[in-house]
């Protein structure tokens, strides 16, 4: 029984690193979207399992808050978003899909060699787990750096965030998991999604964050 | 009965208390006597237990105040050497709140000095209570903030500003110097405390690192040769009475805080620590002693012989080194013992000087020595004590300088008995230097004395001054009376000092009180012996038998002379010996080398009617040396990094970024 929790608890950690992959290369803004549905609905069952393992009811909460919040609400939201400001064309990526595909295998071993080494005396589980949350939030990372559209960058930030959740609940016995999610979804929510975009919208007419830079008369 | 470190603790609270109260009242009139009148009744009662504490043995007291880091809490510890330094800040404390009394009701703008006043001496008193690096480094930063604050006092003058400015940037310097030292002394497990820090061993290479970082941070707020530079500028722009706390005790806590990390954290010294502790106080002294005769501003010249007094307890205290770490406890004992009585006296006299300089600067408006004169005849009391100052600042008997310089030179003359060929030739060297250091002092003071009181008045502000009040005076008197009994009596100062020595270096002086006639013998008699009390009552009677001579054998016949006196024909009073035709032979020959002092006459020819001009060029060689290069590496990169302010939203996720995969990868290969 515990092989198999702990393949299962792997396999969707894999599973999460694989989706933010994912995410490297979509150039379409409805795409994305969707994966990163998927990549929520992923962290959701990642979430459950592991409160189910961990006998950890209050870890449901966090599941049921990334499965309605993140794979739902946020990318219905963002879809209407996008439909309204009309900017469903292509995604102009600032760094090619075949360098940006090679730096995430780079910082994916570089998180793997990092983490399986540092934390040597610790949970097999645990160990395995780190090290694909550090990967998912390096890739994140990665994502928030190579696009240049407002909606793609928040993207990245929530699945960054979703890298640091899966941290959070991998490791037995974590405090305040449940209380981090949900500030970090109200977060975006409000902060992030409603403010910066529609502020962008009215002052400039397009959410394309070069925009902010010409408006301040720099060069990009 | 309380405690005794708890009695000093309430003494602080009491402080902060009249700060609070000096806040809430300082646009009123009153305020001023008030105020000054409360931190000198505290400050009285603190000395009191202070030297309670000292002179009857008690045991070190602690006491836990569960304020500041919620897991460690304050710690709070009087010992022997606490105990001593207190004395000296309550002290200088009690002696500036009497002198403001008088001098307070001269100030423009009582509610940028009141507040800030007994703050300041509560974060001294607190320094040198504190029993743990974190309570340590934050009394420090408070004590340097508040003096920041009564520095910026008036800070419409244009060199207060940059005075303040530059004083601001040294004491955050030297305070991260201190935070380095102490990162080091708590070793591997961190502990904050000090009892923890005396059981850690260290290595010598660690040993000397937290030695350059407390001469980096304790010189610094000192004043050592090169990092002084503030003290000059930020210690005369203060309010007279300020003034003489920080010079004369604010530099003392400084030395505190090296005695207390060197002496008593660290464990055995090296004796090449003793070397270049010495050898940094030698070239302290004589610097300091050459910049404040080339000054002509009455307080800064003080401020500048502070430098040298500072470099003289550090080379007291190098020698005091030297000594332990060849396990000389006795020669050690008196250098260190010198060093104490040197920070005791040095409290005296400047605290007093600083006093007179304001008193002169209250009466006349005017701090520059060339535009003063005369003033013995207006301010006779003044003059009476500044001269009292002036001769036990420059080392002379009967006075108290004289006594501590002795004992210092007494341990010099101990140096042929270490093994080290080193220290056989350098603390002669040394010795040599603070010899040239004292006699410049001398020099300094005549002149400081003589162009300020005697001659005739050069300005119009030196010839309508008035003696200044009565709360001055006595600030005054009181001091110019310490400065004489610790002169005369220097015994019972040595052993009231001998459980310091005690509880720092492990021996003391021999006991001085039951030698005949109060002469202090600081070896053996057979050695050396000083007797203040015979040298007053023989320079008394001689004085006494020469007056009587001359006035009794003297012809009273009225006799006149040539009008041709000595080529002074012009009658104005500008003409007179001004201090830098008194200090030109000095310039000429230690000031070409060292300031590269040029002078240049600006002849007319023949017909032309413009006066002849001399120009005399000067260069600050620790500026123009070490600090104009540093500051201007740093406007370099800071234009450079200037760009970074400007960059878009992306690349600054990507520097976020390239840095963490940065560190991530150290991490990866060296782990």
């Amino acid at each position: 029984m515990h092989n198999l929790a702990f393949d299962i608890a792997h396999l969707l950690a894999g599973g999460l690193v694989l989706i933010s992959f994912m995410m490297l290369y979509q150039d379409r803004l409805y795409a994305l979207l969707n994966i990163f549905a998927v990549h929520a609905v992923v962290l959701a069952l990642s979430v459950a399992w592991q409160a189910f393992i961990q006998n950890a009811p209050h870890l449901y909460v966090t599941a049921v808050i990334a499965l309605v919040f993140k794979a739902i609400i946020i990318p219905v939201a963002l879809h209407r978003i996008v439909k309204q400001l009309g900017i469903h064309r292509d995604i102009e990526t600032a760094v090619g899909i075949g360098p940006t595909m090679l730096a995430g295998m780079g910082l994916v071993a570089l998180s793997m060699v990092l983490m399986l080494r540092v934390t040597g005396a610790a949970d097999p589980l645990a160990r395995e787990d780190l090290a694909f949350a550090l990967s998912v939030v390096l890739l994140g990372l990665l994502v928030m750096v190579t696009r240049r559209n407002a909606v793609s960058q928040v993207v990245g930030f929530m699945s960054l965030e979703n890298g640091l959740v899966l941290a959070a609940t991998g490791a037995k016995g974590m405090p305040l998991v449940v209380e981090i999610s949900v500030a970090f979804s109200i977060l975006i929510a409000f902060i992030v999604i409603g403010v910066f975009l529609f502020r962008i919208r009215e002052r400039f007419d397009t959410v394309d964050v070069g925009a902010l830079d010409e408006f301040r008369g720099e060069r990009r | 009965m309380i405690s005794t470190v708890a009695q000093q603790l309430w003494c602080v609270a009491a402080l902060l208390a009249t700060t609070v109260l000096a806040i809430a009242t300082s646009r009123s009139r009153r305020s001023t006597a008030v105020v000054y009148g409360a931190t000198f009744a505290i400050s009285g009662i603190a000395l009191a237990a202070a030297l309670h504490a000292l002179i009857a043995h008690t045991n070190a007291t602690e006491l836990m105040l569960p304020v500041g880091l919620p897991w460690l809490g304050s710690h709070f510890r009087l010992d022997a050497l606490a105990a001593f330094f207190l004395a000296v800040v309550n002290l200088g404390g009690a002696a500036a709140s009497l002198y403001g009394l008088g001098y307070g009701s001269h100030e423009t703008t009582p509610h940028r000095v009141l507040p800030f006043f007994p703050a300041f001496l509560a974060g001294m008193n607190l320094v040198v209570l504190a029993d743990d690096a974190f309570t340590y480094l934050l009394c420090w930063e408070f004590m340097s903030l508040a003096s920041w604050a009564l520095v910026m006092a008036h800070h419409r003058e244009a060199d207060n500003a940059r005075a303040g400015y530059v004083y601001l940037v040294m004491a955050s310097f030297g305070t991260l110097a201190l935070l380095l030292a102490f990162g080091l002394l708590s070793g591997a497990g961190g502990s904050y405390s000090f009892a923890a820090m005396r059981g850690i061993r260290h290595t010598p290479s660690e040993a000397a690192l937290v030695l350059a970082l407390m001469l980096l941070g304790a010189g610094s707020k000192a004043g050592l040769v090169p990092l002084h530079v503030w003290l000059p500028l930020a210690h005369p722009a203060a309010p007279s009475h300020v003034s003489a706390l920080m010079s004369g005790v604010m530099t003392k806590v400084a030395v505190y805080g090296f005695i207390r990390v060197v002496f008593d954290l660290l464990g055995p010294p090296s004796w090449s620590a003793g070397v270049v502790v010495l050898i940094l106080g030698g070239v302290t002294a004589v610097m300091g002693i050459l910049y404040a005769l080339m000054e002509k501003d009455l307080k800064r010249l003080l401020a500048y012989s502070t430098i040298e007094n500072i470099g003289v307890i550090f080379a007291s205290l190098g020698l005091a080194l030297a000594f332990q770490a060849n396990g000389y406890g006795l020669a050690a004992a008196l250098a260190f013992t010198a060093a104490l009585f040197h920070v005791l006296n040095h409290s005296f006299f400047k605290s007093l000087l600083f006093f007179g300089a304001g008193a002169v600067l209250t009466s006349t408006g005017e701090g520059d020595m060339e535009k003063l004169g005369g003033l013995i005849h207006r301010m006779p009391l003044t003059s009476f004590v500044f001269l009292v100052g002036c001769v036990a600042i420059s080392a002379l008997p009967p006075f108290n300088g004289f006594v501590s310089e002795w004992l210092m030179f007494q341990a010099v003359l101990q140096s042929p008995d270490l093994p080290q060929w080193m220290l056989k030739i350098m603390v002669p060297a040394v010795g040599a230097l603070l010899a040239l250091a004292a006699a410049l002092a001398a020099a300094c003071f005549v002149k400081a004395f003589g162009i300020t009181f005697l001659g005739r008045a050069r300005s119009p502000a030196a010839e309508a001054a008035g003696e200044v009040d009565r709360y001055c005076l006595a600030a005054m008197f009181g001091l110019a009376a310490l400065c004489f009994l610790a002169g005369i009596l220097p015994g019972l100062v040595i052993d009231a000092l001998s459980p310091v020595a005690m509880a720092v270096i492990g021996h003391r002086m021999p006991v001085q009180a039951s030698d005949a006639w109060l002469s202090i013998v600081p070896i053996e008699e057979s050695r050396s012996s000083y007797n203040g009390l015979l040298v007053f009552i023989f320079i008394t009677a001689a004085a006494s038998l020469a007056v009587y001579f001359i006035h009794r054998f003297a012809s009273r016949a009225i006799r006149r002379g040539p009008a041709w006196g000595c080529g002074f024909a012009d009658p104005a009073p500008a003409a007179q010996y001004s201090g830098v035709s008194f200090v030109q032979p000095i310039r000429r020959v230690f000031g070409t080398l060292i300031f590269q002092a040029r002078e240049h006459v600006d002849m007319p020819p023949p017909g032309d009617l413009r006066p002849a001009r001399l120009r005399i060029d000067m260069h600050d060689p620790v500026w123009e040396q070490l600090y104009s290069p540093v500051t201007e590496t740093v406007w370099f990169f800071a234009d450079r990094l200037n760009q970074l302010q400007f960059l878009t939203i992306r690349r600054y996720l990507s520097l976020v970024f390239a840095t963490l995969v940065t560190l991530l990868l150290a991490l990866a290969i060296w782990s």
